[in-house]
């Protein structure tokens, strides 16, 4: 019972967070919505686990976690330089080359 | 019993948190303040939830783990918001102001 309300709680948020990311103006907008959703989504995997009594589920909440950071770094290295491979060029030095 | 109530307090008001976090992604006017609304209540949001599941599980490996989740988020979440602060202001984002004498377009 506790842990449903929490997942509900979870499940309004992520409703939120999701529309967001959908109407945001600007790109920024979204990887912020993208980035809460993730955290939450941890959350929800946690509450999931207990709410079903399976503990291991949590190994996969760690996983999330650990993808969630490394994702969001990811796309803002690609929106900022255009690609993954540049070391502090910006998109337009690397395209006037 | 107290645990009980302690945990059932932390959850609740850790869903509270979050149900406002995304209220206030909705409702602040620019970038900026979204970034604020969201990075703020990420943090303490996910420390509650976990404290509260980590007094349901008592001293196991569950909680345990719970601790590493929180470990990491702690470090991360205001990380990732920095560096998305950090990336709009190099995009070129302006932050809106309310008291810049010209408050014509957008």
């Amino acid at each position: 019972m506790m842990y449903a309300a929490a997942a509900i709680a979870i499940l309004i948020t992520l409703g939120l967070a999701l529309t967001r990311a959908l109407l945001g103006p600007t790109v920024y907008d979204r990887i912020a919505a993208v980035n809460m959703f993730g955290t939450k989504t941890v959350l929800l995997i946690a509450v999931l686990a207990f709410m079903s009594g399976r503990a291991d589920l949590l190994d996969i909440a760690i996983v999330y976690a650990l993808i969630n950071f490394i994702g969001v770094v990811a796309v803002l290295k690609l929106v900022e330089h255009g690609n993954f491979f540049t070391d502090g060029k910006s998109a337009d030095e690397v395209n006037k080359k | 019993m107290i645990v009980e109530v302690l945990s059932w307090t932390c959850l609740l008001a850790g869903g509270l948190l979050g149900i406002i976090g995304g209220i206030g992604m909705h409702r602040f006017p620019d970038f900026y303040t979204r970034l604020h609304a969201a990075g703020t209540t990420d943090t303490l949001c996910a420390a509650l939830f976990l404290l509260g599941l980590g007094l349901q599980a008592g001293l196991t490996l569950a909680s345990f783990k719970l601790f590493l989740i929180f470990a990491f988020i702690f470090f991360t979440s205001p990380t990732a918001s920095h560096s998305l602060a950090n990336a709009a202001m190099l995009g070129g984002l302006k932050p809106k102001l309310s008291n810049s004498g010209s408050s014509s377009n957008d």
